[in-house]
């Protein structure tokens, strides 16, 4: 059991649970070479806001003891990383904001409940943009996070700390949320897999709440068998999420070695033009090319509404995040000025001060939408897009059974180039924004590498068809080794 | 649509959030700049067009008016940054 190739970092789900089921490692051991692996890379990533080490320990001992009993559960002692955004009991849930610095979150969200009932270890919570509005993992409070492909670049966002642990093989697997790409791209911009379930696939309770009709958890991780693995837990019907959907959830597990001969893919002309960049195109095409192979057929299809997803999408999620964020007023938790001078200066200077500048811009675009005499113009018009959009994507469900194209528009980009500029910013998410506008599945997946520099691959599924993504995610993953590439950092 | 100062301290106060008067101008052109993206809307023609507030076609749940959650007000107060004799202690609000 010598050598890179098998090394305990670079194993998968499967191969480590069979391996601690046989007794030939403990979890205990896992968590102790992750942990170093922390101590030794993350220093240069900043991916972790908070580590649970002591924590992260016990529970591998507790893993241990349910292995040895019997437990066949395939998340049994893996030790996992939670975005910053999913509350946890008694551990500091900042969400990348100085707002929520202080804040120990007095209950477990339900992905991070089941993802303990299920026996996975916890090494610690991911730095991410400030409340998960950003494209890059700048934002946050805690300083930005750094890729492991090249440290002067973003890991992408507002995941990114999620998707630089598990890049740089500091964590198995790890949660992130996607509101208009937030999985997905730092996916993408890092290598690794990320999935974006259907709205209401997995609840949202304890997930702090950005743009509520769009945000949706999910899993990342370096392959679609270990992301499937994963959504298996967290997905589900969940009575204290009032949207949480009442679906069956199947085996994704079982579903990902199915043949995908025939499967209908369709290829929309709007994703490859808006200023998708040539080595990501050409790496783009390699991999349809490989879908090809697989016998998939591939059609020409469009989406004349999804240019419009960016502009609909920067009304509905500042709207809505101008509602959320209201909570935070400085009186029941969070940050509070010092020495209020009357109850308004508390609620404006506590906001002022905790809030970081992205997180303004929204809540100022967002009020300034819902206002007397603007909603109409705006939120209405959104809503009517919004529509329209998923009129688009219902007509091309009818002549294919998934969409292909790029996940970003770009490879990674460099720390500080776009960040005082939002509106370049926002067009990192071209692609992305429509699935969530939609309220569909979508999965980036590692394509060739441009220039040196990871490429995601973008499918997106009908509602609730997450099995046939990750299998024909975990087909590609078969024939190719494009997610096998290991950043020379973590090697 | 181009947003002035006075614009924008009025969506701040709206908002509750402290805009200095130093940092008005650049806001305001930030702002300015996100509605001019925002407004690439228009070329859409809605008219007729229902509005989707929610991705999925889905009947708000009900539950049966029942207590389903214990008293936890030590610990939410515990995170809370003012307290006394279980309230939370704000500035004075009624003279």
């Amino acid at each position: 059991m010598q050598g890179n190739a098998m090394s305990l970092h670079e194993r998968t789900i499967a191969e480590l649970g069979a391996g601690l089921r046989r007794g030939e490692l403990s979890s205990v051991e896992l968590v102790g070479h992750f942990l170093a692996r922390i101590e030794r890379l993350d220093p240069g990533l900043n991916a972790f806001i908070t580590l649970t080490a002591e924590q992260a320990l016990r529970d591998a001992a507790a893993a241990d003891e349910r292995i040895r009993a019997g437990d066949p559960g395939p998340l049994v002692g893996i030790p996992i990383v939670h975005k910053d955004i999913f509350c946890t009991d008694g551990v500091r849930t900042s969400c990348g904001s100085r707002m929520l610095d202080s804040f120990a979150a007095p209950y477990d969200a339900t992905v991070v409940a089941r993802l303990k009932a299920a026996g996975a270890v916890m090494l610690g919570k991911a730095n991410m943009d400030e409340f998960a509005m950003g494209s890059s993992s700048e934002t946050s409070w805690y300083g930005p996070v750094r890729n492991p492909w090249d440290l002067q670049r973003v890991p992408g966002g507002s995941s990114g700390g999620s998707a630089a642990a598990v890049a740089a093989r500091l964590a198995v697997a790890a949660t992130g949320t996607d509101t208009g790409g937030s999985i997905r791209q730092p996916a993408a911009l890092t290598g690794i897999t990320g999935l974006k379930p259907t709205y209401g696939r997995v609840s949202r309770y304890g997930m702090i709440a950005f743009a509520s009709s769009l945000d949706q958890g999910g899993p990342m991780a370096r392959s679609a068998a270990d992301v499937a693995a994963v959504l298996r837990v967290i997905a589900g019907f969940d009575p204290r999420d009032s949207t949480s959907a009442e679906e069956p959830v199947p085996d994704y597990t079982a579903a990902l070695a199915e043949d995908i001969r025939g499967l209908r893919v369709g290829l929309p002309r709007e994703y490859f033009e808006g200023g998708l960049t040539a080595p990501v195109a050409r790496s783009i095409e390699a991999a349809i090319q490989e879908l090809r192979r697989l016998a998939a057929e591939p059609v020409e299809i469009s989406l004349p509404n999804a240019p419009l997803s960016v502009p609909a999408y920067y009304v509905v999620a500042p709207a809505e995040c101008s509602s959320n964020l209201a909570r935070f007023d400085g009186v029941r938790f969070g940050h509070r000025c010092a020495d209020p001078r009357d109850l308004e200066d508390l609620y404006k200077r506590s906001r002022a001060e905790g809030f970081g500048a992205e997180v303004k811009r929204r809540i100022l675009i967002g009020t300034y939408a819902l206002s007397a005499g603007y909603y109409n113009a705006y939120y209405l018009k959104a809503q009517q897009i919004r529509h329209l959009i998923s009129d688009d994507f219902r007509r091309a469900f009818e002549r294919v059974d998934l969409i292909a194209g790029p996940t970003s528009p770009t490879t990674a980009f460099g720390l500080g180039e776009k960040v005082d500029d939002p509106v370049t910013m926002y067009l990192n998410d071209i692609y992305t924004i429509a699935a969530n506008l939609a309220g569909l599945p979508a999965i980036s997946v590692p394509a060739p590498m441009a220039d040196g520099l990871p490429v995601g691959l973008q499918l997106i599924g009908d509602y609730f068809g997450e099995s046939r993504l990750l299998n024909a995610a975990h087909r590609l993953q078969q024939v190719t080794d494009w997610h096998r590439a290991v950043p020379p950092m973590a090697a | 649509m181009s947003l002035e100062r006075a614009d924008v301290e009025k969506i701040a106060h709206l908002a509750r959030l402290a805009v200095s008067e130093t940092e008005l101008e650049e806001v305001a052109r930030d702002l300015s700049n996100i509605l001019a993206l925002v407004e690439q809307m228009g070329i859409a023609d809605t008219r007729g067009v229902a509005p989707l507030a929610h991705p999925l076609h889905m009947a708000q749940r009900l539950r049966p008016d029942a207590v389903s959650e214990g008293d936890q007000r030590e610990k939410f107060q515990s995170i809370a940054p003012l307290i006394e004799a279980g309230l939370y202690l704000v500035p004075k609000v009624i003279e």
